[in-house]
């Protein structure tokens, strides 16, 4: 039964982001992107990391359909594998954030009285500390390296997802289902897990679907500012930071990896406003 | 109101108290001794040793944090280990360039960005909405630093008619403001829009039309005020997340505020001053956030009862209001 409704929420939401061009295509970008990901060895044209001196800063060529950065490296190829990077960054660090947000909020949702108040009380300090200020603080002192820039962001995000997760639980909670399930002498992590984390979290994947925008964001200012991805591996933010050298002479180095990001950013902020619709229509305005 | 305004105050306390204790067990669990980096590779363990006893870093974790606490409340917010100047001294000096950028971005967006959201509204679906929408949800996908640097290379070096760092006069602070205040401004005009919206369709409007007013008359006397609340809200969250971006914008236009001052102790690891550069930073949001609900509870006499008769607020609305806070960070 259970399974059966699910599925046909599913359907239905779909249904409705089906109608939204807008939506539709911002999905099939954010697929594209993770294809690309995924594939980035056999796409890219050239080694990303392979230098040649006597193409340094050169212009685009057929070789070459970018150019090559300051240190003869193909543009593109770069590019290409550098969304690896930031789709981990996004995906990866929202996951994290997610899964930690939701527990936090559905125990202190369902609980309620000290186990909620204590738990809402330390995410107030928590979210006292600017998100950005706590990601580079955390970034820094773990080490920069990729993995280190994915928890950073992570956690940063963490008290968003828990709030959101907290006030829908707490809508859920009086529901009649959940009165039968306690009837049936459902044991409190069952109830949770069966009834109220599926019930509660349609607010939060609208959420979820911006936060991987704002952490592919993010990720790009620590790898600018050096505390994300290392190099040579390249990165979006990265390469705009190593752009910086020859912005005067080569401002287009900087141009493309910003745009990349831009892209991606835009695809997941689309897709997040036309599934808020689907999931609510009467939203939609 | 008084009442209110003594109660958030005490209410930041914990919070600060909570935030210096985090940092500290963040700085405590991570590998590289601040006593090794202030002499350098060179220093014998024995050295080392001496300056960790010095400066009292063996003591237990407790006793540090009392230590921190108790020099705070003597204002003493430490020394840094590079400049070995007192961090409260550094920290005071470059504190009216912080405060300068923050609050000049916070204007400028606010004062764009609602207009724009109005006109949206007001034109829905037509081409001017459309375009509107479009053009935010560019500007917030957009990484600021990026767009900071694209500024820099059309009009400082471009154009030329702007110094492309420094912040010697109003001149050079125009690009880091804009820089700052992008996203942010589309943010409030999504935001505005969308309160607009929702207001315009309310019943009252219909009435304030039906009694013949002018339709401007209906939007910005009676939609505006009710549309405002919202924004208001969204405007607290936008401070963090201008005091986060003043980290790289203060780096990119070579501003010499608490920004690249946190930027630099991260690199150099100087924990004092990043112990104490987070307390401040979250501190000065803290005290934002603060001032914004007090305007808030002013503005809106909905909620100022809710805060003298201490009613209980739905779920649902508490939904809304978090799913609002959230968006804007």
């Amino acid at each position: 039964m259970q399974k059966r409704r699910k599925q046909s929420r599913l359907h239905e939401v779909w249904h409705q982001l089906k109608k939204n061009k807008v939506a539709v295509v911002a999905l099939f970008i954010l697929v594209l992107l993770i294809l690309v990901a995924i594939f980035a060895p056999f796409l890219a044209p050239h080694p990303y990391e392979k230098q040649n001196s006597k193409l340094a800063n050169a212009g685009p060529s057929r070789e070459h359909p970018l150019g090559n950065d300051r240190l003869g490296r193909d543009i593109l190829s770069r590019l290409i594998y550098g969304t690896r990077q930031s789709m981990q960054m996004g995906i990866v660090s929202v996951a994290i954030a997610a899964v930690i947000g939701i527990l936090i909020g559905s125990v202190a949702g369902y609980y309620g009285g000290w186990v909620d108040n204590l738990s809402m009380r330390l995410l107030d300090i928590y979210q006292a500390i600017p998100m950005f200020l706590l990601s580079v603080s955390l970034a820094a002192i773990l080490g920069p390296s990729l993995r280190n820039a994915i928890i950073a962001l992570g956690i940063g995000t963490v008290p968003g997802y828990a709030r959101i997760m907290r006030a829908s639980v707490l809508t859920v909670r009086e529901k009649e289902y959940i009165e039968a399930a306690k009837a049936i002498n459902a044991s409190d992590f069952r109830i949770i897990w069966k009834y109220i984390i599926p019930n509660a979290i349609g607010p939060l994947i609208v959420q979820i679907t911006m936060g991987v925008g704002a952490c592919i964001l993010a990720g790009s200012a620590l790898s600018f500012i050096g505390l994300g991805v290392q190099p040579p591996i390249p990165e979006w933010g990265a390469m705009i930071s190593d752009a910086r050298r020859v912005m005067r002479e080569h401002p287009t180095h900087a141009l493309y990896p910003g745009l990349c990001v831009m892209i991606s950013v835009l695809a997941c902020n689309l897709l997040g406003d036309g599934l808020r619709d689907a999931l609510d229509p009467r939203l939609k305005n | 109101m008084v009442r209110f305004v003594i109660k958030r105050l005490l209410m930041l306390i914990p919070v600060l108290l909570g935030i210096s204790l985090v940092v500290l067990i963040l700085i405590d669990v991570t590998p590289g001794d601040p006593a090794r980096m202030m002499l350098g590779a060179q220093a014998t363990q024995e050295q080392v040793n001496a300056l960790r006893e010095e400066l009292g870093l063996n003591d237990p974790l407790p006793v540090r944090y009392g230590r921190f606490i108790w020099q705070l409340l003597h204002g003493d917010l430490g020394t840094s280990l590079m400049t070995k100047r007192p961090v409260a001294t550094e920290m005071w000096e470059r504190f009216p360039y912080t405060l300068t950028l923050v609050v000049l971005g916070t204007t400028l967006s606010v004062l764009i960005g609602i207009p724009i959201g109005i006109y949206a509204a007001v034109h829905q679906r037509t081409w001017k909405d459309n375009t509107a929408i479009f053009l935010a949800l560019i500007s917030v996908s957009m990484p600021s630093f990026w767009f900071a640097l694209l500024l820099i290379r059309f009009f400082g070096v471009y154009l030329g008619w702007l110094p492309v760092s420094g912040v010697d006069d109003w001149k050079g602070w125009v690009l880091p403001s804009v820089a700052m205040a992008l996203g942010l401004t589309a943010l409030i005009a999504r935001q505005m829009r969308s309160d607009m919206l929702e207001v315009l369709r309310q019943d009252f409007i219909t009435t304030a039309r039906a009694k013949g007013l002018s339709e401007r008359r209906v939007v910005y006397r009676h939609a505006l005020k009710n549309a405002m609340i919202p924004v208001i809200m969204v405007i607290g969250g936008i401070f963090g997340v201008m005091l986060g971006g003043s980290l790289i914008t203060e780096v990119i236009y070579s501003i010499p505020g608490l920004g690249q001052y946190i930027m630099t102790a991260l690199y150099n690891r100087d924990y004092p001053v990043i112990q104490s550069g987070i307390l401040v930073v979250s501190g000065m949001f803290a005290v934002i956030i603060l001032i914004v609900d007090v305007i808030f509870a002013l503005v809106d006499p909905r909620i100022r009862s809710q805060y003298t008769r201490k009613e209980k607020r739905k779920a649902g609305r508490q939904l809304a209001k978090e799913t609002k806070t959230v968006e804007t960070t």
